[in-house]
This record gives structure tokens, sequence and C-alpha cells, in this order.
């Protein structure tokens, strides 16, 4: 964890305060660090996809390349988390000895909707230290169709179609709001989203987002959740 | 403590909650550089300073009691600082047959809070065989929520229900519990007892009281900048709740542009 002062995100000179006298400056230990990415989940009539980029970032600086944001929690569910990433390490950790400890007792795999309520009462019960995660989780619900449930950092959550969270989150939503929710239009046919459109739909909606957000870039992973299994691809964006 | 209105946890200078604490800091720094250091007169809330991030916020809701029973109205918006984080949330929520609850403040706490009341009232029903009252199920969350009064937890329910009459009992993280005709809770309500105090009275159909419940929403969420979207509303008997359907006050604005428009255009002839 680096010293970082605690005005790091509200135009602070950063680096360029070794070079301008800014006035004096507090420095003080954050136990919080912001490292990028987007996660992405859409949920259609039989599958859900949970899509992230693949860049862990901090400040200027790209720490890898190569570090998706979606966990795979059971057959039928995926966990996308972005924020902090120290956060979402232990977070999955966390989740993944829940699942295991009801498998054993319960003697059966925990569905979606369970895990969102799970997940809620994790988040809250570090209500006064919370973890620094945005989450969404994707995946197909008792009947088989998609469910996707998104969280705020202290648990709060709601079951919705479709939902962008992390550093692109206020540009890809309303993007969605608009294709998926067919919001702000006026005299157009809704169709329901099929599979192939809904992926073609996230690969360029996060094309567009590593074109204007810094921390969101690299490559992107795609999870394609349906009865059949989940289903990986991982396509380039831009590099820089 | 304002509910409703975004607890700004970020330190920019925009924000006007935020002033308080702007100022404390440099007043912290006129301190330090004389030798005296004297002690902090009011503690600050240790995740307000360290999280970089903002909760759910924001709201409008209302419930008032009349010769029909108790109705509950509230807007759906979750704002998290200026951005809307969902705009479809339930902020009203069913406790039992004939009792519901307005959530406002923070989104997480709200929904927190009414799960262990759920849980809490039906333990009560199973262990002695009939339903706790609403005054003693305000008083109960009261006692709940007592132990996190200072933190910066910030709960506010109306519970709105019926136990041998309508009732209408506020609960607040703060430790307020007052009972009451009409309450208005968030950043939209002084915009909703604007219109509320209007028209409220005792005698209202039912018909009327909704459309007014209604109308509050509507006008709230058209001038605060927290509220919008649908409105949310639940009517309570001695029968029980029943809901009324979503309504995306979005077509509402445009019909009463239309009516204001006709109305001028009367006015001219």
């Amino acid at each position: 964890m680096l010293f970082t002062c605690m005005f790091q995100h509200f135009g602070d000179p950063g680096k360029m305060k070794d070079y301008h006298y800014t006035g004096p400056v507090e420095h003080k230990f954050s136990p919080y660090a912001f490292n990028g990415g987007t996660v992405l989940a859409v949920a259609g009539e039989d599958f859900a996809i949970v899509a992230s980029d693949t860049r862990l970032s901090e400040g200027y600086s790209i720490h890898s390349r190569d570090s998706p944001k979606c966990y795979k929690l059971t057959d039928t569910t995926v966990l996308g988390c972005s924020g902090f990433h120290g956060d979402c390490l232990t977070l999955t950790k966390i989740i993944d000895a829940r699942l295991k400890m009801y498998k054993h007792s319960n003697n059966k795999t925990m569905t979606s909707g369970a895990i969102a309520a799970m997940l809620s009462t994790i988040l809250y019960s570090r209500r006064f230290f919370p973890y620094y995660v945005y989450n969404i989780i994707g995946g197909l619900d008792e009947e088989g169709k998609g469910a996707v449930y998104s969280f705020d950092p202290v648990g709060s959550y709601q079951r919705d179609t479709y939902k962008a969270g992390g550093s692109a989150s206020a540009m890809l939503q309303p993007l969605l709001d608009n294709q998926i929710g067919f919001k702000n239009m006026e005299g157009v046919e809704h169709v329901p989203l099929t599979k192939d459109k809904a992926v073609q739909l996230v690969k360029d909606v996060f094309i567009s987002a590593a074109e204007r957000d810094v921390y969101t870039g690299d490559a992107l992973r795609i999870c394609v959740i349906t009865k059949e299994g989940i289903n990986e691809e991982t396509i380039p964006l831009r590099k820089d | 403590m304002e509910h409703g209105v975004c607890i700004c946890v970020c330190i920019s200078t925009s924000c006007h909650t935020c002033k308080s604490y702007k100022s404390a800091r440099t007043q912290k720094q006129m301190r330090k550089s004389s030798s005296i250091r004297p002690l902090q007169t009011r503690p600050v809330s240790l995740t307000l300073k360290i999280v970089p991030f903002r909760l759910a916020h924001g709201t409008t809701t209302l419930g008032f009691i009349f010769q029909g029973g108790v109705i509950a109205a509230a807007d759906t918006r979750a704002s998290a600082g200026g951005l809307v984080a969902c705009p479809a949330v339930h902020k009203i929520t069913p406790i039992h047959s004939h009792l519901v609850v307005t959530s406002s403040g923070s989104g997480a706490d709200c929904m927190l809070w009414e799960r262990i009341l759920i849980r809490e009232i039906r333990l009560y029903q199973l262990r002695h065989g009939h339903r706790l009252s609403i005054r003693a199920t305000a008083k109960l969350l009261s006692s709940m929520l007592h132990p996190f009064k200072g933190t910066e937890m910030c709960v506010a329910l109306t519970l709105c229900g019926w136990d041998n009459g309508p009732k209408l009992i506020y609960v607040c993280s703060d430790g307020a519990r007052l009972q009451g005709d009409v309450f208005s809770v968030g950043s939209g309500s002084p915009y909703a007892y604007g219109v509320l105090d209007r028209e409220l009275r005792w005698s209202l159909s039912k018909g009327e009281a909704i459309s007014l419940a209604r109308e509050a929403v509507f006008r709230a969420t058209h001038r605060d900048a927290y509220s919008g979207n649908n409105v949310d509303l639940f009517h309570i008997t001695a029968q029980g709740w029943s809901q009324r359907k979503r309504e995306d006050l979005k077509e509402e604005y445009y019909r009463d542009k239309e009516k204001k428009g006709k109305k001028k255009n009367d006015k001219l002839k």
C-alpha cells in the first residue's frame, strides 16, 4: 500500500507537486486504493453474461494487463467485482469458503438468489469499515432464467436485467438503458435480447468504454452462462 | 441529521455538507502550527474520513392517515452522490399483512433493518401467538437502533399500519420515535409537505387520498434532484395492505404540461 495523499482523486496535482509549490499538503495513510476496472452483467431469457476488462491500475501505473474481474462461483453463477483489488481478493476467498460450507451442510449448491442475499450480509457486516468493491452477480435462477444482482459497497442490492459497475459505469449504464431497456426512445419495437446480440453489444460497449475511460482497457473477458455451463471468451481491447 | 440528502463522504469543494468538515480541517492545521495540541472536541466518524466512495441516498417518502386507512407513497430513485445508482428501488416494504414501512436514508442500512424487523416480528408472532402492535413494533425497532446512535448509520423509517385503527409512526436512527397523522421523510419532503398540507383532511375519499399522495410525490420529484423516476403507492386498511401499480412520472410530467398549456390557452381566449 502506498502512502496515499487523502486528496488523491479530487484534482490534486499528483506527480507535479514535486515541481510546484501547492501549499501545505496533509499526508495520511489510507487503507484503500482504487485499482480501476469495469464490470458489466446482462440477463436474458435463458442466459446471463458477465463481462469485465482485465486491466489492473493504480494512479498513473498499470500493474497488470491480465487481471480479469470475473470470478466463477458455481456452475450457474459468476461474480464480477471491481474497485480495490485487495478487498476483491479477500471477498472472493470468503465467498468461496461460505459456498463450500453451505455445500457440506446442506448437500446442495447455492442458488444465485441465495448467493446474492449472503453477499449482502457479508458486505454489511463491514458497515463501518467497508469492502471497497462494486459487485455484480450474474447467473441463472432456479427457473433457468437469467438473473443479475447489483450491489453497492455496503450490501444494498437489487435484482436487475442489466447493470454496469466500476470506473466506467456512469458511461456504460445510460448506453445499456437505451439499447437493452429501450429507454428514452420513442416508437421502437421492444425485441427480446438474443444471446448473440447481447454478446456483440457487450463487446461494442466495452470498446466504447476503453476509448473514454483510462482505467478500462487491455482485454475483455466475457463469461456466458447458460444451462450447458459457463463459456469464457477473451477479446483484446486498446492497450493505451 | 438530514435524511435523504447525500451524506457526502467525499471531500470535494462543491459539496456543502462537507463544509463543516473542511473548516475543521483548516482549524486543525492552524492548531498544529502552535505548540499546544488541544483535544478534539467533536469526534468525526472514522468511515467518513477513510472511504473514497459515496453510499446510496436521497428520497421522497410520505405517509398519512385518513378515514379510509393509511396511505404510504415513495419515489424510486437511489442516488449515490451525483449518480443515479438505481432508478427502480423499492422504498416501501411490507413487514406483515397489516404493516408496511417506508425507508429513507442509506439504502443498505434500510434494507438490512427491514429484514431484521421482519424477522423479529415473525419470531414474536410465533412465540406469543399474536401479532405485535404497531406502537410496540416502533419501540422494538427504536431500541434495536439505539446502539448505533452516533455512528453514521442513517435509517429513517415510517411504519404505516393498522391495528384497531390506522397508525403512523416515524422511527429514525437518531433515536426519534413519533406517532402522527402525516409524515414525509427525505430530501424531497419539504415539497411533499407543501402539497399535502393544502388538501389533507380526515374526510378524504380513497380516490382523493391516492391522487393527493401521487401529486405530492410528483411535485417533490420535480423539484428535488435526488428524487425521481417512479412512484410507489400502498394503501393499508383493516383488511391489510394493497399495492397500486408502479407509475412512471415521466408520463405524468407531460400530462401536467399539457394541462397547463390548455389552461393558459383558455385564459387567453
